[in-house]
């Protein structure tokens, strides 16, 4: 069997779980870290670059941290013929706020409210529309970096004239959410292919309950009022191994965001032996390949 | 196992089986730390936060 490759440039826990059930498993693989990838066009000489000519690799799991790396590398192992998860077109959609939303939004999974505004002028009027408090997000970047909740308009302005100010044009596009009022916890159900590997309750004391941000871990059971829509949204997104982050809203679950490169350290230390995510993310890329 | 931190020389416990690109950091000082050798293991700082790293 040809292996299996492993596309990082950090190994985390994450990694380290992953390599020991490809071990655990007997699946051959190779970790190939992204940054010493490269790879000719146009089917030049063998060995020019790590994807080579020709699927060397019986499928990849791409578990790169750099979102721009991550694309790419799924972009060149998909032309490559070699099956790879995530695919690059689920890659762009979840790494970007707006798209992620316009995809929930056309396969009419439930959501926060949200608002869109193609200039940080307009995202005050938006802001006001959608009514306060409202959280400015960036359209790119995760661990929520950037991400601001605002109580009034003035606040809304000091933020967007700060947006304004900055270099890069994507930072001008604004994307707008209602603050849910939640319990002080999101839940994180964790998908792989078809399967619901499972959820946790993340617990933090701010607004954002990000794992990077030290948020804490419980389990969380699995019902069909949580893994309905966590489903609808992988499926939306174009599936793969997803981490799909929800909030419990009056009505119901509400997904926030699905996120392509997830990290589970807190998930596997909620569950311990009850469940293997990295178990669950090799046999889904078996299944893959 | 244990390294020695090349940002403080302070002790630095790395999980067995140690990995190539495993990221450590330092308990002393906090540095963040990437195996870039594993024969014999070999440590260096990790590269800087890139703005488009993330979950
Ligand atoms: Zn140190």
């Amino acid at each position: 069997m040809r292996p299996v490759a492993v596309l990082a440039s950090r190994v985390r826990y994450e990694e380290k779980r992953i390599f020991a059930a490809l071990e655990r498993r007997g699946v051959p693989y190779a970790h190939v870290d992204t940054r010493r990838f490269s790879s000719e066009l146009g089917g030049g000489a063998p060995g020019g670059g790590a994807a080579g000519a020709g699927p060397r690799y019986a499928a990849a799991l791409n578990r790169e941290i750099s979102h721009s790396r991550a694309l790419y590398a799924s972009m060149i192992l998909e032309a490559r013929g070699v099956p790879t998860v995530n695919r690059s077109d689920v890659i762009a959609v979840c790494g970007d706020k707006l798209r992620t939303s316009l995809e929930l939004e056309r396969a009419g999974v439930p959501s926060p409210r949200t608002a869109v505004a193609l200039t940080p002028d307009e995202g005050a009027e938006a802001a006001e529309r959608l009514g306060f408090p409202v959280v400015i997000k960036p359209l790119t970047g995760s661990w929520g970096r950037l991400a601001a909740a605002v109580r009034d308009r003035e606040a809304a302005q000091a933020v967007l004239e700060h947006r304004a100010a900055l270099p890069s044009p994507l930072q001008h596009i604004v994307y707008l959410q209602e603050l849910v009022d939640k319990p002080g916890r999101d839940i994180r159900v964790i998908v792989a292919g078809e399967t619901v590997v499972g959820a946790t309750y993340r617990y933090a004391d701010g607004w954002r309950t990000n794992a990077a941000r030290g948020a804490r871990s419980e389990p969380c059971p699995l019902t069909s009022a949580l893994v309905e829509p966590a489903m609808r949204a992988a499926r939306a997104v174009g599936g793969g191994i997803l981490g799909v982050d929800l909030i419990e809203g009056p009505g119901g679950p509400l997904v926030l965001e699905v996120n392509h490169n997830v990290e589970f350290r807190g998930f596997q230390d909620a569950h311990g032996e009850a469940v293997d995510v990295a178990d669950a993310i090799v046999a889904h890329v078996l299944e893959a390949a | 196992m244990t390294q020695t931190c090349p940002e403080c020389e302070g002790p630095v416990q790395l999980a067995e089986p140690v990995r190539l690109s495993e990221v450590a950091q330092c308990a002393d000082c906090s540095s963040e730390l990437e195996v870039v050798g594993l024969d014999p293991v070999t440590l260096a700082l990790a590269p800087e936060i890139e703005e488009d790293w993330g979950e």
